[in-house]
C-alpha cells in the first residue's frame, strides 16, 4: 500500500515496513520513529546506519549480531528501541525485518 | 604441476573433489581434500534420529569412501590459511601450497556463545539434534521421557537447516501420538523471528499445521541465558520461557580456522560473492556451502546447486575468462510435517517458495508447498539419492541449478 510520510508517497507492506529500500529519507525515518513513541538521536541513527549498512551488503541481522558490532551493546539497543528493538530499528531504517527463508 | 587444495570432507567438499577430478587433467592439477574427522555424516538423518526413524548406522559412512582416485585425502586439522603466501597450514606444522583454494568447512552449532547453554542441564533436559551424539542422546531421552513441556528453540539466525527445527516439533507431535501420549507433552516452538512461518505465501499455505498439531508459537524472543535451576530460558527482554525438556538449535558459527585465519565475520563466515562464489579474500580462494556469509540457506540442496556453478567458475578462472555470475541462492527443502508427509519448496534469493510443481512443470512428481505422501517417500528416497548420486558429483536428472520458474504458481 501507498502512504505520505514526511511528504513523501512510499510503497508499505500490511505491517507498515518499506517494501523500497531507495524510498527511504531520514525525515522518512524519523516520522516512522515518532509513530514508534522513539525520538531520535545521534545513538539511535548510530544504529540506523549500521543496519541500513549490513542491508546492503545483504547480510542478515540478529539482536546478538548488532550486539557484537560495536555500534550499540544488546542492553543499550534495548534501552534505544524498548520492545522488539530489531523489528522497531528495521521499520524506522527503512529495512524488512529479519525474516528466514520460509 | 598445479595445487588445488579443498578444506573440508563434508557434502560441499566432496562434491567439488568430484566434479574437479573429472574436470581437470591429472597431468595439470593436483586435488588434496583436508579434513580432521573420519565419518561422513548424512545430516539430514539427523532429524529422523531422535525418534527411532532412523538407526544410526544410516547416517553415517566413512569419509575415504567418497573420495575420488585421484584425489589426496590429508586427515589433519586445519590450522588456518595464509592467503598472501597462497599457503595453508595444518595443525601438524605440515605446509600446503596451493594455487587454488576452495572452502568447505561447513558451520557447526557453539552452545556455548549462550550463557547457562552448557550448564547443569546439558545433554540431561537440554539437547540438540544437530550433531550425531546430541541426535543420539536425545533419542534416549525421549524414550524414556515421560511427558512434561517440550521447548522446540532456536537460538538466532542464521542456522543450517532453518526449517529443521519445525520438522522437529512436526515429528514430536507425530511421535507422542503413536505412543499414545501426545496429551501429556506441551509442545512450543520459540523463535528469534515473528513467527514460524516468515514469507506470505507460505504462512498461508501452512499454518493450519501448526493449529492442527497443537504447538504453541512464541515468537520474537532471543534468548539471553539458561536458568539450568529453575529449567527456563530467558530472552533480553525478559520474558521467560519454562521447559522439562529444551530441545534448542544453538548459534550456528563457521568452522574456527575461519576466525584463525583472520577474514571471517563475527560468526565466522567467509566473505563470498554471492554469484560467482569467489571469495572477498583473494582471487585464487573460493568457497561454497555452509561456510560462506551469502544469503542463500545453509543446506545441502544449495551446495549441490553451488558445486555445479563453482566448477564452472573454477575452469573459467583457470582459463583466464571472466567468472559467470550465475548462482541465484537456488534451494530446494524437504519438509517433514508427520505421519508419513512432507513438504518440498523450492525457491532462490528473488523467489519465495511457492505452490506448484517439481521437478517437471505440471507432472511433478513432487507437489511444491504442499503436503503428500509422495513427497516423503521423496525425502526418504533422497538418502539414497545423496551417498550415491549427490556427493558423487552426478547431475540430478530434470533438477537445473538455477530455479526454474515453470511449474510455479507466482500469481494465486
Amino acid at each position: 500500500m501507498e502512504k505520505v510520510i514526511a511528504k513523501n508517497t512510499v510503497s508499505l507492506n500490511e505491517e507498515g515496513y518499506l517494501t523500497d529500500f531507495s524510498q527511504w529519507t531520514k525525515e522518512i525515518g524519523t516520522e516512522i520513529a515518532n509513530e514508534e513513541g522513539i525520538q531520535m538521536t545521534d545513538e539511535h541513527w548510530a544504529v540506523i546506519d549500521y543496519l541500513q549498512d549490513q542491508f546492503k551488503k545483504e547480510i542478515p541481522l540478529s539482536i546478538r549480531k548488532v550486539g557484537k558490532s560495536g555500534v550499540v551493546s544488546i542492553k543499550e539497543f534495548y534501552q534505544l528501541f524498548p520492545n522488539g528493538p530489531l523489528k522497531k530499528a528495521s521499520k524506522i531504517a527503512g529495512i524488512p525485518k529479519p525474516v528466514s527463508c520460509i | 604441476m598445479k595445487n588445488l587444495v579443498i578444506l573440508g570432507a563434508g557434502t560441499a567438499g566432496t562434491m567439488m573433489a568430484n566434479h574437479l577430478r573429472k574436470t581437470l587433467k591429472k597431468k595439470e592439477w593436483n586435488i588434496t581434500i583436508v579434513d580432521q574427522e573420519k565419518t561422513h555424516y548424512y545430516q539430514p538423518g539427523f532429524l529422523f534420529l531422535p525418534f527411532d526413524l532412523y538407526k544410526s548406522k544410516q547416517v553415517k559412512k566413512t569419509i575415504d569412501k567418497f573420495i575420488p582416485k585421484g584425489v589426496k585425502l590429508i586427515r589433519e586439522k586445519i590450522d588456518k590459511i595464509i592467503p598472501e603466501e597462497d599457503k595453508v597450514l595444518l595443525q601438524n606444522e605440515k605446509k600446503l601450497n596451493y594455487d587454488l583454494l576452495i572452502i568447505a568447512t561447513g558451520t557447526s552449532i557453539a552452545p556455548q556463545e549462550i550463557e547457562g547453554m552448557m550448564g547443569q542441564g546439558w545433554q540431561k533436559d537440554i539437547f540438540d539434534f544437530y550433531t550425531y551424539k546430541g541426535a543420539k542422546n536425545l533419542r534416549n531421552k525421549l524414550r524414556e521421557w515421560e511427558g512434561g513441556k517440550l521447548v522446540v528453540h532456536i537460538a538466532e539466525l542464521p542456522i543450517k537447516c532453518p526449517v529443521a527445527p519445525l520438522e522437529f516439533a512436526f515429528l514430536a507431535d507425530s511421535y507422542f501420538k503413536n505412543k499414545g501420549m501426545r496429551d501429556k507433552v506441551d509442545i512450543s516452538f520459540v523463535t528469534p523471528m515473528s513467527g514460524a512461518f516468515t514469507k506470505p505465501k507460505a504462512t498461508e499455505a501452512l499454518n493450519y499445521l501448526l493449529e492442527e498439531k497443537k504447538i504453541n508459537i512464541v515468537s520474537d524472543f532471543n534468548i539471553e541465558r539458561v536458568d539450568n535451576e529453575h529449567k527456563k530460558i530467558i530472552d533480553y527482554g525478559g520474558q521467560e520461557v519454562d521447559y522439562d525438556l529444551l530441545v534448542t538449535v544453538p548459534t550456528n558459527m563457521g568452522n574456527e580456522m575461519v576466525e584463525r585465519s583472520g577474514f571471517g565475520d563475527e560468526l565466522n563466515f567467509v566473505p563470498t560473492d554471492k554469484a560467482t562464489l569467489q571469495t572477498k579474500v583473494k582471487e585464487n580462494i573460493f568457497a561454497l556451502g555452509d561456510a560462506t556469509n551469502i544469503p542463500a540457506s545453509k543446506a545441502g540442496s544449495v551446495a549441490h546447486f553451488e558445486a555445479e556453478i563453482l566448477t564452472e567458475n573454477i575452469l573459467r578462472f583457470i582459463e583466464g575468462k571472466e567468472l559467470k555470475a550465475t548462482f541465484d541462492g537456488h534451494a530446494n527443502c524437504f519438509i517433514e510435517t508427520g505421519n508419513g508427509k512432507a513438504l518440498l519448496i523450492d525457491f532462490n534469493y528473488t523467489h519465495e517458495p511457492v505452490k506448484g510443481t517439481f521437478p517437471l512443470p505440471g507432472i511433478g512428481p513432487l507437489k511444491l508447498l504442499k503436503e503428500s505422501h509422495m513427497n516423503h517417500m521423496g525425502k526418504l528416497a533422497f538418502r539414497w539419492i545423496y551417498w550415491n548420486m549427490l556427493i558423487k558429483g552426478k547431475h540430478l536428472p530434470f533438477v537445473t541449478a538455477t530455479m526454474t520458474e515453470s511449474g510455479k504458481d507466482f500469481d494465486d
